[in-house]
């Protein structure tokens, strides 16, 4: 590769999600997509990793099947990650099955004014952690989460610091 | 003031933090106990909260780097490494074979010395005074290498996008001889004062103990994890960098209590020997640096890399619309998701064990609240 492409600077090419995409990660998703049943899904890819989108009201079935399914067996959440982008949040599950060795991005999009989805407590209890950090900093509601009090930030603090909208770099370089 | 009837009971709410020598760092664990047995544990994080993933979105992807050395600021090396291998994976850049052994033996040495500030400070929450110092000289001794490759003690900010920021000096491998004959001997040294001490063996063993299905319930990844059975270790399932060149066993455990999780990073630190061995023999000359210029842009898109940092997995998943300062960075902390079982650990344990217990988690506020 020459020195202006590592850059990025090159022309960007017209993106081809799955491209990069191993056949045993495609293969995944359609034992995935079965895993999942009738519910909605759509499938692509995190650059090298297998994704699938769900609506935001599936997201504890569709987490508590791949958990339980043996074809799939995705045991370990790794993250929930929040991403603002300014129209919608979209939320992102990072799920991991040391089984087919693989890592499966779930990912579901929120309106901006109250977001709100329901809770995977029940089906992993590391979500709790991260669930209460998505709503200190990104305010989406967790329906059913046992405890949503701060975690990182302090009672009583105003706003979400993780939002775009959230002043945070208004500040002079001298 | 209410007056107690004769034979009833109340139990006590007792803090924790969050400034307390056993807490590493600023960290407060509300404690509701009943004489010396603590019926519930309430942990309270957030003190160290600087937002540097949201601070991360207003810099320069260099800069970055540098907020990912004051995460966990324990294993500077690696946490550098992750992050810039994040946006190489999405740039589709190319590493200089030198730069990644670079980046091998550095992480490595960087392992090692995490792994000697816990086994002296688990010491300490145990009792044993003494082996925080050997455990602190030959970590010293990791640090002055340090400081002879990059400029500095810790937060190095060394391992940029594309390879590393320079070469290493000149008399690097005879640097790397000398250190390496003396921390042979000092992890020996730390090893054979603690490991099977009856003292310590008492306080640690079958203390905090966790079974595997519940721990990996809870995100456990890394020793931790290890330590309950699972033979899982991001370096050999899912081979990054070079890693898959070297030969390298990865420690289990058995009880998944905290003597486990300590021995378990004792016998790591022998095996991150082995590889730095390997490495540097196998070491080519050549660029360290395939990019160049500081300034880059991925292309438009996200990506989540893992690696096997001294604490456990870590993970970044980074959004990148095309220009010169990422979109989103979100990290996974090791020590966020194993210090997240705490309250179940130290459930029907003595506040004394407490400490010991917080003590094998190895937590760096740091990274848990970035």
């Amino acid at each position: 590769m020459n020195r202006r492409a590592a850059r990025g600077r090159a022309e960007p090419e017209p993106v081809d999600e799955m491209a990069a995409l191993s056949p045993e990660g495609r293969r995944i998703l359609d034992v995935v997509a079965e895993a999942v049943g009738d519910r909605k899904v759509e499938t692509g890819a995190v650059l090298d990793r297998p994704r699938i989108s769900v609506d935001a009201e599936d997201i504890a079935d569709v987490c508590s099947a791949l958990k339980t399914n043996p074809d799939t067996a995705f045991k370990t959440l790794l993250c929930i990650a929040a991403v603002d982008y300014k129209e919608y949040i979209q939320i992102v599950y990072l799920l991991h099955s040391s089984k087919e060795e693989q890592t499966l991005a779930i990912k579901t999009d929120l309106p901006y004014e109250n977001p709100s989805l329901p809770t995977i407590t029940n089906v992993w209890r590391a979500a709790d952690w991260y669930e209460r950090e998505a709503h200190d900093l990104f305010g989406v509601e967790f329906e059913g989460h046992p405890d949503l009090a701060p975690l990182l930030l302090y009672e009583g603090f105003e706003g979400h610091p993780g939002l775009k909208e959230f002043p945070f770099h208004e500040y002079e370089e001298y | 003031m209410t007056m107690l009837n004769e034979g009833q009971q109340v139990d006590l709410l007792m803090n924790m933090g969050p400034q307390h020598p056993s807490t590493h760092g600023v960290f407060r664990m509300l404690l509701r106990v009943d004489g010396e047995v603590i019926v519930d544990a309430e942990p309270h994080i957030g003190y160290l909260h600087r937002g540097s993933e949201k601070l991360a979105e207003g810099e320069q992807y260099h800069q970055v780097v540098t907020l990912f050395d004051r995460m966990d600021y324990i294993s500077n090396f690696n946490n550098e490494w992750v992050f810039c291998r994040a946006v190489e994976k999405l740039m589709g850049a190319e590493v200089p074979e030198r730069a990644e052994y670079i980046r091998v033996i550095l992480g490595e040495l960087n392992r090692i010395a995490s792994h000697l500030l816990f086994l002296g400070t688990f010491g300490l929450d145990a009792g044993a005074m003494t082996p925080v110092m050997f455990a602190f000289r030959g970590r010293e001794r990791i640090q002055a290498l340090f400081e002879g490759v990059s400029g500095a003690r810790m937060m190095h900010n060394y391992v940029h996008v594309g390879g590393v920021k320079e070469d290493v000096p000149p008399n690097f491998k005879e640097m790397m001889a000398e250190l390496l004959a003396d921390l042979r001997e000092d992890v020996e040294e730390c090893d054979r004062l603690l490991s099977f001490n009856e003292v310590f063996v008492a306080r640690s063993k079958d203390i905090g103990a966790i079974d595997l299905d519940t721990a990996i319930d809870y995100g456990w990844t890394g020793p931790c994890l290890r330590a309950c059975g699972m033979e899982y270790d991001v370096r050999r399932a899912e081979p990054y960098s070079i890693y898959d060149r070297f030969e390298f066993n990865v420690p289990v455990g058995r009880d998944g209590d905290c003597w486990d999780r300590y021995f378990v990073r004792v016998l790591e630190m022998y095996e991150s020997l082995r590889i730095i061995d390997q490495a540097l023999e196998g070491m080519p000359e050549g660029e360290v640096n395939s990019v160049g210029g500081r300034l880059v842009r991925p292309p438009k898109g996200d990506v989540y890399v893992r690696a096997e940092n001294p604490r456990g997995e870590i993970g970044v998943y980074l959004v990148s619309d095309g220009t010169d300062k990422p979109y989103r960075v979100k990290v996974r902390p090791p020590s966020f998701c194993n210090l997240s079982a705490l309250r179940l650990l130290v459930k029907d344990s003595y506040i004394a064990d407490a400490v010991v217990i917080l003590g094998s988690l190895d937590i760096v506020l740091g990274e848990v609240d970035r």
